[in-house]
């Protein structure tokens, strides 16, 4: 297959363009689960956070849970979406262990958010992609395939962990217009923020609570009909999205190179092979049976709610964006870095109450910090260095009294040991000398003990004062200002 | 004397008044189904040992307890598809074997809490799906007027039981009838309420849309106290409506008088038998003499009531059995290879052919490109039989019917023949379909078999339905006489 990294302009070549579309689940941080009272939770042994309803046992009967409502409102008017006056649940039906019902409760015809579109921006251009819909559903379970590779075929026996099962998602789905992996990244990326300024979900796509498929085909460039779409599954990292969708890309234009047909079927990304492989096609396509789920009343949802829930909106990324660049005149590059999530711009505004450079912090924090907490797998939210600390610590540098360099072994020594900074500056005695008069001891010290330098230097050999300077730093542990030192001995000499 | 003949309320007063404990009257029900229950096969489970627990406990608050519920201490009968905890729960189908509930479903914990003591679990036909118990994979109950016949269904365990002085009062569930039909063909008193005004929670779903737990009782008085107990706004059904009861033992006293009765004609088409016509005309003629008006009036969607019920019904059943797989409770299949030929094994070795044939209509009714003319074209016909009861209701207080086309029939008469089998409903389908109450009240014998007069009223207008009752049955003064040896 083509290696290249340059796939619009491979496809441009050929005189064709990508069309896509993104589905994407997101888990909602509320307490308890979609229907039940039991806890949505992470990584807890299996089983535990479970009762008869979200077990599925006969007779019960789901009850909806008002915040997960409320949530995905939020999400819908954050993304410019109509908020339905009623709204009502399907139900999904189809056979899987890790879906204690067989039917899935989800919404069809009716979602609660519908028409909205969101702004991202790629290389400076901005583009819109608009947003058909965003819709209430229950999460499965999990299954834990035990046998051969972990997956289910060649699996000798397959558990279930019901504990993820009811957890609430909201399904956002858009319309195709994205034409890149790059635009589909940005978009992803984009929609990420909305939802961390929103404080609905963690977003973490590796634990599954951000988990995205995506509709691809190809068409000839500018043609207004649709190609044969195939739908990509099972990419859980930006990484991966990326990598999956330009497979796909390339795969269908190889096909469509060979005379081939590009079958309409959903494939599956296989990460570790970088490749996607057919999971099931058109025919074997599930009927899903949809319909309204008589156990659920349809919501009606009142125009004060709904204001109600306007009114509750916080600052979104565009709207801090603007605010950002205008009171502490950072760059466009680096307010898009600090509007990644609502984590990262509330960690530059806090550093900023107590420090006054804003582009030393934004280097700092793009810089040392986002280095730290990559290396331990740490989001900004969890960052072991608090701003007001790393405020402290750039003050220590601006004002002359340690140096850049050794900034970045005292922030290491912070982030490792919660210390701050003047501390580690006096346990380790870092702190530069800076003082004339201290400085003038060391000077006189050596301009006594090196005679014959001196005698250099004002015979006219000027690298003689390289020699002198040196010894003063040697002398004072490297602390001494060197700026400063090499002013005293000039003046000495 | 016979303590297990006694009705719900001479039995309160007789453990109020000290005459009596719960542990006598419970052991006397215990006997007596002992003695009787070899040929009527009510029960699936009989619960010796939680009944006389339940029974001390509901003595030691008669004791303390001054003006104590008036179910405390009075044993009865629950249908096999109400989730009871620690007591195994079947639905009569294999598909359920071995589960025991984990919870009480919320009529359960009403029940309790007043203290009515749980002697067991009545059979039906597998979840809900018939109208005579013959579908129950476990055993045929005989109809306590004659064994050879049917008690009706689905709750026709329910209905035997009350009818063979086996319960002094049971529970059922009604989608189609199954609460009336039986209550019909084994002369007790059996009422639907509205939909939402009894909780769904813990009744294992057949068609939630027209799922309804209501009382079988010995008379109109016992289904007023059973029905209070069992009503309320519950947070855990959705479809539970917030509803504030009336005292229904209050309305009782309401009579006939000035009532306006409409007869919908449709009620008395073919099928209908020459006999149980004529019971219902002297039932006419009593209203009146009462001080009732009566006029006939016309339900012009009758027709499509049955065959939109066999879609709605089938279609919601399709997706709620979905869950029996054997996955996490029930029946397993042995022998599978792999997950997709374990569900079709267990579920093919679960499920009996009633039910098989309605997951199938039910299936094929919501598949894409048949959704449209199946249901949603039922849910249309819907739509307007709730309107024809709508208008109805404008001119009318109450609608009487037969509650059965015919008297209780052979056992092995209808199975092979599920069309003739579905038509004995077609008397109470309608107020599923609408969500209306309806009782069905014991009228007469026709041939030594009981019949039963249908009474239908307003949404949540239980009150008016139970007081037309009580008159008519006071006069009537129906005796429940089937004979058993033992």
């Amino acid at each position: 297959m083509t290696e290249t990294n340059n796939i619009p302009g491979l496809l441009a070549k050929h005189g064709f363009e990508a069309v896509i579309g993104l589905e994407i689940h997101v888990e909602l941080s509320t307490l308890s689960k979609m229907f039940c009272d039991s806890a949505v939770t992470f990584g807890e042994p299996p089983n535990t956070h479970v009762c008869p309803v979200c077990l599925g046992l006969p007779g019960t009967l789901p009850v909806v849970n008002r915040k997960a409502v409320d949530y995905c409102a939020l999400i819908g008017l954050a993304l410019g979406c109509e908020i339905a006056d009623f709204t009502q649940f399907h139900r999904k039906n189809y056979f899987y262990p890790d879906m204690p019902k067989n039917y899935q409760i989800s919404q069809f015809d009716l979602p609660l958010c519908s028409a909205g579109r969101v702004t991202v921006n790629v290389d400076d251009n901005k583009t819109d992609i608009r947003i058909t819909r965003v819709h209430m559903e229950e999460d499965t379970g999990k299954l834990v395939h035990i046998g051969e590779g972990g997956r289910i075929a060649g699996a000798k026996y397959s558990l279930v962990d019901f504990n993820r099962a009811g957890t609430p998602l909201a399904e956002i789905v858009s319309e195709p217009d994205i034409r890149s992996s790059g635009e589909a990244r940005a978009f992803l990326q984009k929609l990420r923020s909305i939802l961390l300024h929103l404080g609905v979900s963690d977003c973490n796509m590796e634990e599954g609570s951000l988990r995205c498929d995506a509709n691809v085909s190809l068409r000839p460039e500018n043609s207004p009909k649709l190609g044969v779409k195939t739908e990509v599954k099972n990419m859980n990292s930006f990484r991966g999205l990326v990598r999956a969708l330009d497979y796909e890309i390339v795969r269908q234009l190889e096909l469509i190179q060979d005379g081939e047909a590009v079958k309409q079927e959903t494939r599956h990304w296989d990460a570790a092979r970088n490749i996607t492989t057919s999971l099931r096609s058109k025919e074997e396509a599930h009927d899903y049976r949809y319909f309204a789920d008589p156990d659920l009343v349809p919501l009606k949802l009142s125009r004060e709610w709904v204001k109600k829930q306007e009114e509750s909106l916080p600052e979104l990324p565009d709207a801090r964006q603007k605010r950002l660049i205008s009171a502490f005149k950072v760059s466009e590059y680096d307010s898009r870095f600090l509007t990644q999530s609502k984590a990262h711009g509330d960690y530059f505004e806090q550093v900023m109450e107590n420090f006054g450079d804003a582009k030393m912090a934004v280097n700092w924090i793009m810089g040392e910090l986002s280095a730290h907490l990559n290396a331990d797998n740490k989001e900004m939210a969890e960052s072991p260095m608090q701003p007001e600390r790393l405020a402290q610590l750039l003050t220590l540098v601006e004002d002359g009294s340690i140096s850049g360099k050794m900034a970045k072994e005292v922030f290491s020594e912070m982030y490792e040991t919660g210390k701050t900074a003047p501390e580690i500056v006096d346990d380790r005695g870092l702190k530069q000398i800076s003082g004339d008069d201290e400085l003038a001891v060391l000077v006189d010290q050596v301009i006594g003990e090196n005679q014959t330098a001196v005698e250099e230097y004002r015979s006219g050999k000027k690298q003689a004062l390289g020699f002198l300077v040196g010894q003063i730093m040697r002398l004072s542990k490297g602390q001494a200002n060197p700026g400063k030192v090499n002013e005293i001995l000039r003046e000495k000499l | 004397m016979d303590l297990y003949k006694l009705t719900i309320e001479q039995a309160a007063a007789k453990l109020k008044a000290k005459e009596i404990t719960s542990v006598e009257l419970t052991k006397s029900i215990l006997d007596r189904i002992e003695k009787v229950d070899g040929q009527v096969k009510a029960f699936l489970f009989i619960d010796r040992e939680g009944a006389l627990a339940q029974a001390k406990e509901a003595d030691k608050r008669l004791a303390t307890e001054k003006d104590g519920p008036i179910l405390l201490g009075v044993p009865v009968a629950v249908k096999d598809n109400i989730c009871t905890k620690g007591v195994p729960t079947t639905c009569a189908s294999k598909i359920l074997n071995g589960f025991v509930p984990p919870y009480d479903a919320t009529v359960i914990k009403a029940l309790k809490g007043e203290g009515a003591v749980i002697v067991g679990k009545t059979n039906l036909d597998e979840f809900a799906m018939g109208s005579s118990t013959e579908n129950s994979e476990k055993q045929v109950t005989g109809n306590p007027w004659d064994l050879k016949r049917v008690p009706g269904g689905s709750s026709g365990g329910s209905a035997a039981s009350v009818a063979a002085d086996e319960a002094i009062g049971a529970i059922g569930s009604d989608t189609g009838g199954s609460i009336r039909q039986p209550a019909a063909f084994c002369g007790v008193v059996g009422l639907k309420p509205t939909y939402g005004l009894v909780s769904r929670y813990g009744l294992v779903a057949f068609a939630s849309s027209l799922d309804q737990i209501g009382p079988l009782t010995k008379n109109v008085t016992d289904a007023a106290i059973m029905l209070q107990a069992i009503t309320g706004h519950d947070t855990s059904d959705s479809t539970s409506l917030e509803y504030q009861p009336p005292n229904y033992l209050d309305s009782l006293k309401k009579g006939i008088k000035g009532l306006k009765f409409g007869i919908p004609k449709e009620l008395f088409g073919e099928g209908c038998q020459d006999e149980i016509r004529d019971s219902i005309q002297n039932m006419i003629k009593l209203i009146e003499s009462l001080g009732g008006e009566v006029a006939e009036t016309s339900l012009s969607t009758f027709e499509y009531a049955l065959p939109a019920y066999y879609i709605i019904a089938p279609a919601e059943a399709s997706s709620n059995l979905s869950r029996f797989d054997g996955v996490r409770y029930g029946h397993r299949a042995k022998d599978a290879e792999g997950m997709i030929d374990s569900y079709k094994k267990t579920r093919a070795e679960g499920f009996g052919s009633e039910v098989k044939r309605r997951i199938m209509l039910g299936t094929y009714a919501l598949t894409a490109g048949y959704y449209d003319a199946y249901y949603g074209q039922a849910q249309k016909v819907r739509t307007l039989i709730i309107k024809d009861f709508t208008d109805a209701f404008e001119k009318f207080d109450l609608l009487i019917s037969p509650t059965t086309p015919t008297t209780a029939f052979e056992i092995g008469a209808k199975t092979d023949d599920p069309l003739q089998m579905y038509l004995s409903d077609v008397c109470t389908i309608p107020s599923n379909l609408a969500g209306i109450p309806a009782i069905s009240i014991p009228v007469g014998l026709a041939g030594g078999l009981p019949v039963g007069l249908q009474i239908m009223g307003k949404h949540f207008d239980e009150s008016t339905i139970l007081s037309a009752a009580r008159a008519l049955e006071k006069e009537v003064d129906f005796k429940i006489t089937p004979e058993l040896a033992g």
